[in-house]
């Protein structure tokens, strides 16, 4: 079996995430390459050379490629995809922008978000936001995979000594372009690296009121996450969703405040390791998957909850 | 500017699924069904850049069972102007899909194709990168905002970590995302005129491509339960619980 994993990287470090795709190609059983393309990006293969597992990281350095977009990176692991069984990423909304577009490219049906490897071509992944899971076997001679990062651990980012080996290839489609980013810069962790989240719901009642959330995660070193409702009624960002059309995080530990327990929230972080509640609502679903509840007042609670910690 | 978009019949989201006794598929028999969410999302973009005067014509297209014509209803109701129906009773896959709004999009030429980001049924999030990939043309996907120059589609994209803006050359594939807008209620007028708008329905065998599925659902079963815990009685057992018994701050 041999395994192309598309690595994501900002040209300078590996996304930690990538590192779980790597445990998820360990368990196919094959000899695993690594693909770092994008612009003065040597940087960031070197790091890949030093994960654990992988035996050859193969570097496309060129404008077409950075940014990862979508349209020149799926053309680009097409053209690889012949010396390859499976072609794995992450997902993260940058490989779910390529994965697809790679897969109908090489006329490949994809399969998205996979949690579990039953063997070489059949696979777990949740469906209908999480509350069922299907058992799939892929017919397709190659398989484009995208991996639930919470569901594998991650591969060790050393002790690895792959070979590097530079490919001249450069296509650019001149069908998209870049024009600007705007990234959220903050102290705090990224809400899939944290090991602590603290997320807040529609009882938050504001996005002034997420302030509360603050103190509390600088104290502990928090990630702040959002339910969709909290996105929905526009108290803050899309990016901080945690469910299962946001981010899925599995943490040492949980916080949901003024968060309900709605189905698609549950399947963003039912898979972290201690949840604790804190809603007015004692009948809430939430604390159906809570190891610790506080029924009580969110307002007086989190202040008070700051504090103590 | 002639924009298609795609809606997908899905179960309605405040359902709660089940898998079906023998665990072969989900249960679908006496289920509510409803367009797709970010489907919804969609169509309601396309109708407000067709009262801004950007778009001229939208044409809602389903790939689907006969029933999936409720859906194309709701978007001609919401403001599309007319529907195409490719009828299959199978349950076909993203790739599949693709291919048959490809077929259909070589025969339309729209300038634009918007779809949702994902269905909740599959959650496969495949289909309009699949179909941008088939028509050769640009795709952004999670869109949150989409601005139009001369030949050019400027989009900003919910990407992990904040906001991405990229330029697209037209016809360009846009999947939207949850913040993209908030859909309007159809009219009572607007659902009775929809009842006129002409919907084409084509089958499946006569569109020329192969929906052979290419991955085989072998079973469905409900998540490991996580087991209910304890309810703390003030801020401070809670805390005393995290520190002492979890030991996670």
């Amino acid at each position: 079996m041999k395994i192309l994993i598309l690595a994501e990287h900002d040209n300078q470090d590996i996304n930690p995430l990538t590192l779980n795709s790597v445990t998820a190609a360990k368990e196919l059983d094959g000899e695993i390459t690594m693909l770092v393309s994008g612009h003065n990006c040597k940087v960031a293969a070197s790091q890949a050379s030093e994960i654990s597992g992988v035996s050859k990281v193969l570097v496309c350095d060129s404008p077409a490629y950075d940014k990862a977009m979508a349209e020149n990176t799926a053309k680009l692991l097409s053209q690889l995809a012949k010396d390859y069984d499976y072609i794995i990423a992450t997902s993260t909304t940058s490989s779910k922008n390529i994965m697809p577009r790679l897969a109908a490219h090489i006329d490949v049906q994809a399969i998205s978000d996979i949690s579990g490897i039953v063997d070489h071509d059949t696979f777990m992944r949740p469906i209908y936001a999480g509350n069922v899971i299907a058992k799939v076997k892929s017919i397709d001679a190659k398989k484009v995979i995208t991996v639930r990062s919470t569901a594998f651990d991650a591969a060790p980012n050393a002790g690895g000594s792959a070979e590097v080996e530079e490919m001249s290839v450069s296509q650019e489609l001149g069908l998209s372009s870049f024009v600007s980013e705007e990234v959220v810069k903050s102290d705090r962790p990224e809400l899939t690296a944290a090991g602590i989240v603290i997320s807040g719901g529609r009882g938050m009642g504001s996005g002034e009121n997420f302030s509360l959330l603050d103190g509390i995660a600088d104290k502990l070193g928090a990630a702040i996450g959002a339910s969709r409702a909290a996105v929905d009624a526009g108290f803050v960002p899309n990016d901080m969703q945690v469910g299962q059309t946001g981010k899925i995080v599995a943490p040492e530990l949980y916080i949901a405040v003024g968060i309900s327990g709605a189905i698609q929230h549950l399947a963003g972080m039912k898979d972290s390791k201690v949840i604790a509640a804190i809603n007015k609502d004692d009948e809430a679903p939430i604390f159906s998957v809570s190891d610790y509840g506080l029924v009580g007042d969110l307002f007086s609670v989190l202040p008070e909850f700051e504090e103590a910690i | 500017m002639k924009a298609i978009v795609a809606v997908k019949r899905v179960v309605d989201y405040n359902v709660k699924v089940r898998p079906k006794s023998d665990g072969s598929a989900v249960e679908l028999t006496n289920v509510k069904m409803s367009i797709n969410p970010f489907c919804e999302i969609a169509v309601e973009e396309a109708v407000r850049l067709k009262e801004k005067g950007v778009v001229n014509e939208i044409v809602a297209v389903s790939v689907g069972s006969t029933q999936s014509q409720e859906q194309i209803r709701t978007a001609l109701a919401l403001g599309a102007d007319r529907g195409i129906l490719v009828q299959t009773e199978d349950e076909l896959e993203p790739l599949a899909v693709a291919k048959c709004l490809e077929k259909i999009c070589n025969k339309e030429e729209p300038d634009l194709v918007l779809l949702g980001k994902q269905a909740i049924d599959g959650d496969n999030n495949q289909t309009g990168q699949m179909l941008a990939a088939l028509m050769e043309v640009g795709q952004a996907t999670f869109a949150s905002e989409i601005s139009f120059t001369d030949d050019a589609v400027t989009v900003t994209r919910e990407v992990d970590g904040g906001l991405q803006t990229i330029k697209l050359k037209m016809p360009a594939v846009i999947t939207s995302d949850l913040r993209l807008n908030e859909p309007r209620y159809a009219s009572l007028p607007n659902i009775m005129k929809a009842k006129k708008k002409p919907i084409d329905v084509i089958d499946v065998n006569e569109i020329g491509v192969n929906v052979d599925k290419r991955v085989q659902t072998i079973e469905v079963q409900l998540p490991p339960e996580r087991e209910a815990g304890i309810k703390v009685e003030n801020v401070s057992e809670l805390v005393d619980k995290l520190r002492n018994e979890a030991k996670v701050i």
